[in-house]
C-alpha cells in the first residue's frame, strides 16, 4: 500500500476538475483575512499565487531573494505559452492539447493534472489579455498563433521573442496592485533557508536577509513554494545564475518527498560551450526550428566553412530520420539526435561541439524582412555572443540542460507529502512527466498560481478556520533560526582553498557527463562515488571570504551548491533505479534498435518520489502508480 | 570562419569598491587578461577568482539572466551605463569590444534614487514604487472576456509592445544628468496607455505614477541621454506621450467624463 495519495476525483476525465471545484470545502470571503499564506517565490508560478490569494481576501507574504519581484527566471523564456483555444481552427481542442502533453511528457505524468491544466490554459490567455500583456495580432487586431516544438496545430500565443517576459510583467504588475492595496505583504532581498513545522503541519518558514544577513522566522496557515528548477546542477546552463534547488530541497529535508529527480530536460537550441571561462549558456527560442533547418556535413572531421559545403555533402539528419516531423520534433529527440552525430564525429564549429541551424533557405522563400521580423531579436541576440552573422551564416547550436520536469512531489491539490506545504510551477513534479513540450513551462506556472492553487488551497484552510498560527519565538522557530545561523558560521570558518564556483564548476562537469543526454549503469554508479567525494572536499576545503552582516555572493552560493551535492546524488540514485528510458531518461541499456528511447510501461509507469531519511542515511524510494484512462500508451513514433 | 576562437587582450581595470552603503569608496585597480570571447561579466568572474585566491573579498555586482532581459545587471563602462555597445544590456557585452591595452572604468549606476549597497550593487526599489503606484491594469483573476473579444489595431499592439519591452534596469536614471526616470516610467505608462484595456485608468495611472517618480527622481530636462543608454531603446517619445498624459490628467474633469 502506497503511503502517496494522490487525490486523484473520481469521475470521467473531463469532469474531474468541475466537479471537484464544487466539492471542494470552501472559506468564505470573511474569513480569507483570518489566514496568513506565505508564497516564496515571485516568477510566474508565485507571483500569480500570490496577486490571485490577495484578491480572493487571504494575508499574503510573498518573498524574493532578487531586488525586485520582476527578476525571476521566467522572464527569460521567448517561445510562447500554449493553449487550447483553436482561434486558429486547425483542429485542437483541450482534449488534444491534454494528449499531446501526456504522449509528449512520454507516459510518465499523472493524467488527470495535465487535463485539469489544459483545460485552464484557455483562460490564461483572457487573463494575461486583459492584464495588458501584447501577445502578437494579425492585422485584423487579433491575436496570432503559432505552431510549436513538435505540435502539429498552432497553438501558441506569444509576444515576439519575449513571451516570458511580457507574461511575468503581467504577473508582477498584478501582484504589485496587491502590495499597493494592502492585501500582499512583499519581501525582496529575503532568502528562504528553512521550512518550519510544527506537529507535522507546515506553519512558515526562515529567511535570511542578503543585505543585512539577518535571519528572520515568518509563521503563517500555509507555506507554498514557487521557487523554479534545479538545472544549474550542472553548472552551464540556460538557467540564469541564481536559480536554485534550495528552498525544494530544504523542504525535502522537512519531509517533502521528491518526485523524479532524474527527470531533466535538455533544450536542442542552446549557443554551444565556447571556453573554460563561460558562466552560463545561452537558448535560443525553438521557434527557430519552424524555419531554420539542422543539419551537419556528411563527411567527419570537414574542416571548410558551412558556404562551401555543397547540398549533396550535407545530412539534414532530422528531415532524414522523421519526415513526418522532420526539424520540429519534440526536444528530447532533437537533443538525442544532436549528440549522436556530433559524437560520431559530424560536430561543427571551433571544438567541434555543434550542429548547423540554417535559415538560408528560409530567407530565399520568405524574404530578408520576414525573417528578421520573425526572429530578429534572437539573430541580434546570437551576433552579439557569437559574432558571428546569422543572415550571413548559419547558426551554430548544441543542447544544453533547460528545464527540470522533477520536483517536489504534489498531490493533485498541488500539497507536498508535509501537510499545509505547496509546491507550483517548475518546482514541483507534475504535469510534464519525463519530458515537457515547448511552451509548456509557461502554461503550467500560471495555470498552478492564478486558477489551481487558489482553489484547492481553501479546501484545506477551510479545516484549519480558528487555529491561530504558530508564534515565531515558539521553539521550532528559534531552533530553525539558530541552525542557519550556524550553517552561516561554519561556511565562513572553514577558509579553504578554492572557490564555491570552481565546486560547482567540478559537480556539474560530473552531471552532465554521467547525468546528462545519455545514462548507464556503470556511469551514474561512478557519479555516485565521485560527487560524494567531491562533496567532502567542498565541506572542507571550500574558501568562503567577508562576513555575514553584509551582501556576501560567495555565502549565499555556499549553502545553494551544498544542497546541488546532495540533489546530484538523488538523480543519479533515481537515475539507476529507473531501470528504462522515456522522455528525457535516456538509459543507453533500453533504447530500440533504431536509437530510441525504449520504456518499460511494465515496471516504471510511476512515479518515483524519495523520502528524506536524516543526514547519512539513502533516501528510501516510493512509488506512485500512473494508471492511463484515457490516454493509451504506446512507444511516442515522430516518423 | 565560423567561431574563430578568441584571442587574449590584457586590460587595466578600475574598479569602485566600497564596503557598504555608508562606507567611502575608491577606485582599487586590476590588470586582467581575458579572451575576447569572455562577455565582459565572465570577465569580473575570473578577477573574482583571482581576488579569491588571494585572499582578497571579491567584487560584489549583481546579474541573473545574462541573456538581456531580467534587469538585473548594470554598471558604469567609461562612463556609460551598461557600456559602449547600443541596445546592449551589461551582461550582454562581450570582450571584443575592446582593445589590448585598454583602460576600462567600472562604476555602479550612480543616483541619489540608487543608494549603493556594496561595490558595484544599487538599490533600485525605487522603480518598484513606481510600478505599484499604478502601473497595471485593475483586473482580479477569473474576471476577464474572452481574449478576442478585443481586437486591438496591430499598429497599437506592436507600439505598445515597444514600451513593454522596458527591463527595469535603471540604465536611463544612471545615463541622465538629472538623474531622472521618466523614460522608465514612461514606458509603463505608454504600455497601458495604448491599450484598449488600460483607458479605465489612464489619468489616475499616469498621475500616481508620475507624482511617485517625482518622490525619488530628477527632472526631465530632454537631452536624450536615457534612450542612447537603453539596452532595448525606448523611444523619448514615450517621455512626450506621458507629459501630455500628466498634463490632460491634471486639467480633465474626470468625474464629468467617467474616469477615475
Amino acid at each position: 500500500m502506497s503511503i502517496l495519495d494522490s487525490k486523484v476525483p473520481e469521475g470521467a476525465m473531463a469532469d474531474k476538475w468541475e466537479n471537484h471545484k464544487f466539492s471542494m470545502k470552501l472559506v468564505n470571503p470573511n474569513n480569507k483575512r483570518k489566514f496568513d499564506i506565505i508564497v516564496v517565490g515571485t516568477g510566474l508560478a508565485g507571483a500569480s499565487a500570490a496577486a490571485t490569494l490577495g484578491e480572493l481576501g487571504y494575508r499574503v507574504k510573498a518573498f524574493t531573494f532578487h531586488d525586485s519581484p520582476r527578476r525571476a527566471h521566467s522572464i527569460a523564456a521567448q517561445g510562447g505559452i500554449n493553449a487550447a483555444k483553436n482561434y486558429t481552427n486547425d483542429g485542437d481542442s483541450v482534449h488534444r492539447l491534454f494528449y499531446d502533453t501526456v504522449k509528449g511528457g512520454d507516459y510518465r505524468s499523472r493524467e488527470a493534472n495535465v487535463h485539469r491544466l489544459a483545460e485552464v490554459s484557455v483562460n490564461i490567455i483572457d487573463q494575461a489579455t486583459a492584464q495588458g500583456v501584447p501577445f502578437a495580432r494579425d492585422y485584423g487586431g487579433l491575436l496570432d498563433n503559432r505552431s510549436f516544438g513538435g505540435a502539429q496545430v498552432s497553438r501558441t500565443f506569444y509576444a515576439r521573442g519575449q513571451t516570458g517576459q511580457q507574461l511575468l510583467i503581467g504577473a508582477y504588475s498584478a501582484l504589485m496592485r496587491q502590495v499597493a492595496a494592502g492585501t500582499v505583504e512583499l519581501h525582496t532581498r529575503a532568502e528562504l533557508l528553512d521550512v518550519v513545522k510544527k506537529d507535522g503541519r507546515a506553519c512558515g518558514i526562515v529567511t535570511r536577509d542578503l543585505l543585512s544577513g539577518e535571519v528572520t522566522p515568518h509563521s503563517a496557515h500555509a507555506v507554498v513554494l514557487a521557487t523554479g528548477g534545479y538545472s544549474n546542477v550542472y553548472f552551464l546552463s540556460t538557467n540564469a545564475m541564481m536559480c536554485n534547488v534550495t528552498a525544494a530541497w530544504r523542504a525535502h529535508k522537512q519531509g517533502a518527498f521528491f518526485a523524479n529527480p532524474c527527470y531533466t530536460q535538455i533544450h536542442p537550441t542552446c549557443i554551444p560551450v565556447s571556453d573554460d571561462f563561460q558562466s552560463k549558456l545561452t537558448l535560443m527560442s525553438e521557434s527557430l526550428r519552424n524555419d531554420g533547418r539542422i543539419w551537419v556535413p556528411s563527411a567527419f572531421d570537414d574542416a571548410r566553412s558551412a558556404a562551401d559545403i555543397p547540398e549533396d555533402d550535407r545530412d539534414y539528419y532530422l528531415e532524414r530520420k522523421y519526415p513526418a516531423f522532420g526539424n520540429l520534433v519534440p526536444r528530447d529527440v532533437a537533443s538525442r539526435n544532436a549528440k549522436t552525430v556530433c559524437d560520431e564525429g559530424h560536430g561543427i564549429g571551433p571544438l567541434k561541439n555543434g550542429v548547423y541551424l540554417d535559415f538560408a533557405a528560409a530567407i530565399a522563400r520568405n524574404g530578408l524582412d520576414t525573417i528578421s521580423e520573425k526572429y530578429g531579436n534572437l539573430f541580434d541576440m546570437y551576433h552579439r555572443i557569437t559574432g558571428e552573422n546569422p543572415y550571413e551564416q548559419p547558426m551554430r547550436i548544441y543542447p544544453a540542460i533547460h528545464y527540470t520536469m522533477g520536483g517536489l512531489w504534489v498531490d493533485y491539490h498541488l500539497m507536498t507529502t508535509v501537510p499545509g506545504l505547496y509546491s507550483i510551477g517548475e518546482a514541483n513534479f507534475s504535469d510534464h512527466g519525463a519530458n515537457r513540450l515547448g511552451a509548456s513551462a509557461l502554461m503550467q506556472g500560471l495555470a498552478d498560481g492564478y486558477f489551481v492553487l487558489p482553489y484547492t488551497i481553501g479546501d484545506d484552510l477551510a479545516g484549519q478556520l480558528g487555529n491561530a498560527v504558530v508564534p515565531t519565538d515558539d521553539p521550532v522557530f528559534t531552533a530553525a533560526v539558530s541552525g542557519i545561523e550556524d550553517e552561516t558560521h561554519r561556511w565562513l570558518s572553514i577558509n579553504g582553498t578554492r572557490s564555491v564556483d570552481q565546486f560547482h564548476r567540478q559537480l556539474g562537469r560530473i552531471v552532465w557527463d554521467r547525468i546528462g543526454m545519455a545514462r548507464d549503469r556503470a556511469g551514474l554508479e561512478k557519479a555516485v562515488t565521485e560527487i560524494s567525494g567531491l562533496r567532502e572536499e567542498f565541506h572542507s576545503d571550500v574558501r568562503v571570504l567577508g562576513s555575514a552582516d553584509t551582501l556576501n555572493q560567495s555565502l549565499e552560493k555556499a549553502g545553494r551548491v551544498a544542497d546541488f551535492f546532495e540533489l546530484a546524488e538523488l538523480m543519479a540514485r533515481d537515475a539507476l533505479e529507473r531501470e528504462e528510458s522515456c522522455g528525457g531518461h535516456f538509459r543507453k541499456e533500453h533504447q530500440t534498435s533504431e536509437g530510441e528511447a525504449q520504456r518499460d510501461d511494465e515496471n516504471f509507469a510511476h512515479v518515483a518520489a524519495w523520502e528524506w531519511n536524516g543526514e547519512g542515511t539513502p533516501q528510501t524510494r516510493h512509488r506512485e502508480e500512473l494508471t492511463f484512462e484515457t490516454v493509451a500508451l504506446s512507444q511516442r513514433s515522430y516518423k | 570562419m565560423s567561431g574563430s576562437h578568441g584571442t587574449t587582450i590584457n586590460v587595466t581595470l578600475k574598479v569602485w569598491r566600497q564596503a557598504g552603503a555608508d562606507a567611502p569608496g575608491a577606485f582599487e585597480t586590476y590588470q586582467q587578461a581575458i579572451s575576447t570571447d569572455a562577455s565582459f561579466l565572465e570577465m569580473l568572474d575570473l578577477l573574482n577568482e583571482e581576488l579569491n585566491a588571494a585572499g582578497q573579498e571579491p567584487i560584489a555586482f549583481e546579474s541573473d539572466c545574462r541573456e538581456g532581459i531580467c534587469g538585473t545587471c548594470g554598471v558604469m563602462i567609461n562612463g556609460r551605463a551598461h557600456g559602449p555597445q547600443k541596445a546592449t544590456a551589461t551582461c550582454q557585452l562581450h570582450m571584443r569590444e575592446f582593445r589590448d591595452g585598454d583602460e576600462i572604468v567600472i562604476e555602479p549606476f550612480r543616483a541619489a534614487g540608487f543608494p549603493v549597497i556594496r561595490d558595484l550593487a544599487i538599490d533600485r526599489s525605487p522603480l518598484d514604487a513606481i510600478i505599484e503606484a499604478g502601473g497595471y491594469i485593475s483586473v482580479n483573476t477569473g474576471a476577464a472576456s474572452d481574449a478576442n473579444l478585443t481586437p486591438i489595431p496591430k499598429v497599437a499592439a506592436d507600439q505598445a509592445f515597444d514600451a513593454a519591452a522596458c527591463i527595469g534596469c535603471g540604465a536611463c536614471v544612471a545615463a541622465c544628468p538629472n538623474s531622472a526616470a521618466q523614460l522608465f516610467t514612461s514606458a509603463k505608462i505608454g504600455h497601458l496607455g495604448l491599450l484598449p484595456q488600460g483607458q479605465a485608468e489612464r489619468w489616475s495611472r499616469t498621475e500616481a505614477m508620475v507624482e511617485t517618480m517625482e518622490d525619488f527622481f530628477g527632472s526631465c530636462t530632454n537631452h536624450g541621454e536615457c534612450t542612447e543608454a537603453c539596452p532595448k531603446e525606448i523611444s523619448l517619445d514615450f517621455i512626450a506621450l506621458m507629459n501630455r498624459d500628466y498634463m490632460k490628467a491634471k486639467v480633465k474633469n474626470r468625474a464629468l467624463t467617467g474616469q477615475r
